[in-house]
């Protein structure tokens, strides 16, 4: 009898200890978001921005916007671009947010299709060059990023082999074995690369990509496998020394004052994120004004550093490193937002059928 | 008929929770599939099924998952033996450290795998990387450790008087283990693999970094279909086919437990010495360590490493943001997020699985009513063998409309956790529950015990022991659970698993080295939470 009070009291003493430390119990771990959120109409309160995991800005500046408009942001940052966009697809009669940044325009498409998206009051506007054939109403550009393939510029300097330049270069035997990029079924940047060979051989990409595969093109699940699992520059035991990444990645591999690789500006294909007010908002004030701020000239000149991506307002500056060891490409491949959504089922199942060869 | 509804009374909360967590989710979201233009249009669906593509992936699937929970058994037995019965040193510190990889995040673990096994690594020469070989060694690492644990716990409660009087009457140790020691652990040794088997089919991470993109599993096409293709049709078709499948494989498993005659001993067996014919287990057991520590070798000297030598700078920069501001939260924070989360989680899944282990071992005087328990029993399993993608996205779908406006909840990360560490709990604790004698509760009772009273005194000097290795379990599923988490996790209070991937996702030479030393702490901690469990024994428990 005495064990069990005994034991009774330190399982009370633990379940008191554990309490305190309980998201429940601790008190900060709660927000009353939706609580707090006004009425449409009346500027303040909270504004919901739906982002994908790779969305980052200072909170210097988040500071700043909720002082200066008056709304408190909360951000839900989770999944890949896909994930987002299936999710504002799937919540189109009632949306998880007011505003919603990080479509991009391999996405784009799908959830304009599904009405997730209330037309924009912008008073700013970004350059016509990275605006949506269809649907740029709705959803307004804020930043690019090419998926460049790049070199370990240093491996082939010390193997006394002058790197490739194109896509059709890779299929050269002097570079067999060489090459590692994501998978387009699994990775936005593999996507991106599977789309510059669509737009470079059109109906005959399966030929080219079956050359590439002949040619020891190895193909790995995400960008990170192929960066830091395979890529000389960048992996321990490193054996590719070309890999598909970004234009912006030689600003991330510089050693004293010269970077050691470069990215092939004739094989880009560039992916422009886009933000836009979500249809059936409770704060479309809020999100409208979140828009105008992501265009403004302090995140866009936040935006290299903090998400790796480009500004689309020329007003913008963008990091040194950048300006010297990442240039753009200036005629990067392009395939519609419609085709790419009318295809790409057929597009990933013939990837499929040709890399499982 | 009245046991049984009191019966379904009693199984009515936790049903409730699982009704709402899980089975309306996945309702929604299946049902996205069978409405076409607002018609319901099954047929559709069905013509999936008939797809080569998607019987090449079923069987792909059932092959791997099968093939890596043999090995898992196959290992994890004999290991169960040795770390939990045999008077080993430093016992205590292995089995904690054996459920490391099971927290490790998939994509940490798939880089250090193919560190060891890519074309440049030390074992590269067997030319394993990118062949399903290479994706059934990762999910037999995963999963090693559920085996070990589950069984091992069972035989510790495991009365060894029939084995002895087996000896006793001419048997040799071989015959022991044959006649009477492994039918008695059958309902562990089944309730593991079915776990294993569960967690396999349904992995990820793992099949598509070791797999190299060029094998698809059941979760892997949902995934694509689901989140690239928007072919929700598909998906559903393959949502289903996998719930058709884990029910049979469920109600299987439920029929290899049963036992004619379950003992549970009702104190802890006392380890013994170790002994010649030991020797197998003890170097099977060895093996399994150094084939585990290898990747984990690999990952805490990457984190270690600083551009050309070697120094602690990756663990100092914990505390920071990362390089060029990649997190919004140090790892320090998160692994704070991580704890509470965790403790969260495993009271939630302790609180269910518990009851639900008392209802479904609790002694069926009727045909009907042991029906009722098997299938109450498999229905809280079903959470491990469904799509975490069908899973998420039917939360966003369903759980949206007072009162059931749960999705912008701080509580709705420990509630997937809970679901997903729940069937360890149960399975953990239904081979004991289930060894008790019945007939002591009817002594008790005829004593003039109350319910409380018999439960306290009967039951729970029993399941003690394995209820702090199941909230151990519980607790450390919580910790590394990444699928899930991801989908649902709020910015500002992201998870452990969640910071990791984000550090392993961007460029920087710094945040690769951070993710890893951001794992090794998170192994660590899992480590130290583990050990605490084990070393929790309250005195006198056991000796009523």
């Amino acid at each position: 009898m005495k064990h069990v009070r005994v034991r009774a009291a330190l399982a009370a003493t633990s379940a008191l200890v554990l309490a305190g430390c309980s998201l429940a119990g601790g008190g900060d771990g709660g927000t009353t978001a939706a609580e707090s959120s006004t009425s449409p109409g009346e500027p303040g309160g909270t504004v919901v921005l739906a982002t994908h995991e790779s969305f980052h800005l200072p909170e210097k500046l988040v500071k700043a916007f909720e002082e200066e408009s008056g709304y408190t942001l909360e951000v839900r940052a989770a999944g890949d671009a896909g994930t987002l966009a299936t999710k504002l697809s799937l919540t189109a009669d009632n949306p998880i947010a007011d505003a919603a940044f990080g479509i991009d325009n391999t996405f784009a498409s799908r959830p304009l299709d599904e009405g997730a998206f209330a037309e924009l009051t912008s008073s700013v506007t970004p350059p016509a060059e990275y605006a949506l054939p269809e649907g740029g109403d709705r959803l307004t550009p804020i930043d690019s990023a090419s998926v460049c393939v790049n070199v370990d510029t240093s491996w082939f300097d010390a193997e006394g082999l002058a790197p490739p330049r194109t896509l059709a270069d890779l299929t050269d035997p002097a570079y067999a074995d060489l090459l590692v990029t994501p998978g387009a079924s699994t990775s936005s940047p593999g996507m991106a690369f599977l789309l510059a060979t669509v737009a470079e051989y059109g109906d005959d990409w399966p030929d080219y990509w079956s050359d590439l595969m002949a040619n020891g093109a190895k193909i790995v699940d995400g960008w990170e496998d192929a960066y830091y699992g395979d890529f000389t520059a960048a992996a321990k035991n490193g054996t590719r020394p070309i890999v598909v990444s970004y234009d912006s990645s030689p600003a991330f591999t510089v050693k004293g004052g010269r970077t050691t690789t470069a990215a092939l500006l004739d094989t880009c294909f560039r992916q422009v994120e886009y933000a836009g007010v979500l249809a059936g908002a409770e704060n479309p004030q809020g999100a409208q004004a979140l828009v105008d701020w992501l265009l403004s000239d302090e995140v866009q000149s936040a935006l290299p550093e903090s998400m790796y991506v480009f500004p689309v307002m020329p007003g913008a500056t963008i990091p040194d490193d950048w300006a010297t060891f990442a240039p753009q490409p200036t005629d990067p491949y392009e395939v519609s937002p419609e085709e790419i959504s009318a295809d790409r089922e057929q597009w990933l199942t013939e990837w499929t059928d040709v890399i499982s060869r | 008929m009245r046991r049984i509804a009191g019966l379904l009374l009693l199984a009515a909360g936790p049903v409730l929770v699982l009704g709402v967590l899980f089975v309306l989710p996945v309702a929604g979201m299946v049902s996205e599939g069978f409405v076409a233009d607002g018609r319901f249009a099954p047929g559709a669906v069905l013509d999936v099924l008939a797809r080569p593509r998607v019987h090449r992936v079923a069987w792909f699937t059932v092959w791997t998952s099968g093939v890596a929970t043999l090995v898992a058994v196959g290992l994890g037995v004999p290991a169960a033996f040795v770390l939990h019965r045999l008077a080993v040193p430093g016992r205590t510190v292995v089995r904690a450290a054996l459920l490391v990889p099971f927290v490790l995040p998939t994509v940490v673990v798939g880089v250090a795998f193919r560190q060891l096994l890519g074309e440049g690594g030390p074992l590269g020469f067997l030319g394993l990387d990118g062949t399903p070989v290479a994706i059934v060694c990762g999910l037999v690492f995963f999963n090693v450790a559920v085996v070990i644990r589950t069984v091992g716990v069972a035989w510790e409660s495991l009365d060894p008087r029939p084995g002895q009087a087996a000896a006793a009457l001419g048997a040799s140790p071989r015959q022991v283990l044959r006649t009477v020691t492994l039918p008695a652990l059958r309902p562990a040794i089944v309730g593991a693999a079915s776990i294993v088997f569960l967690f396999c089919a349904t992995a990820f991470g793992i099949v598509l970094t070791l797999g190299g993109v060029r094998y698809s599993s059941v979760e892997t096409e949902i995934y694509l279909l689901t989140t690239t293709i928007f072919d929700l049709r598909a998906a559903a078709a393959l949502s289903v086919l996998q719930i058709v499948v884990v029910v049979g494989l469920l109600a299987v498993a439920a029929r290899l437990r049963a036992t004619p005659d379950p003992t549970a001993l009702r104190a802890v067996t006392p380890v013994r010495t170790v002994r010649r014919g030991d020797l197998p287990a003890l170097a099977l057991t060895l093996l399994v360590l150094a084939a585990m520590l290898l990747p984990i070798a690999t990952l805490v000297l990457g984190s270690l490493s600083v551009g050309d030598g070697w120094g602690l700078d990756n663990y100092r920069a914990l505390t920071t943001a990362g390089d060029g501001q990649a997190l919004l939260v140090p790892v320090t924070t998160a692994l704070v997020t991580s704890l509470r989360t965790a403790v969260d989680a495993t009271w939630m899944a302790l609180l269910i699985g518990v009851s639900v282990s008392v209802i479904v071992t609790r002694r069926s005087h009727s045909a009907a009513e042991r029906r009722v328990r098997s299938t109450l029993d498999g229905f809280f399993m079903l959470p491990l063998g469904v799509s975490a993608v069908t899973l998420g996205f039917g939360f966003l779908i369903t759980l949206d409309q007072p009162p059931l406006d749960l999705r912008d909840s701080p509580l709705l990360v420990p509630m997937a956790q809970a679901l997903v560490a729940l069937p360890l709990v149960v399975r953990t604790l239904t081979p004991v529950l289930g060894g008790i004698d019945d007939r002591q509760r009817q002594a008790a009772a005829s004593l003039g015990a109350s319910a409380w009273r018999t439960l306290l005194t009967v039951d729970l000097p029993v399941v003690w022991k394995p209820m702090l290795a199941a909230s151990g379990f519980a607790f450390a599923a919580s910790l590394g659970e990444f699928g899930a988490t991801s989908f649902l996790a709020r910015d500002t209070s992201p998870t452990l698993p969640v910071v990791i991937f984000r550090l392993i996702g961007h460029p920087g030479e710094m945040n690769y080295g951070m993710a890893l030393a951001a794992s090794v702490v998170l192994a660590v901690a899992t480590a130290v939470v583990m050990i605490a469990v084990e070393r929790l024994r309250v005195p006198g428990v056991g000796a009523f």
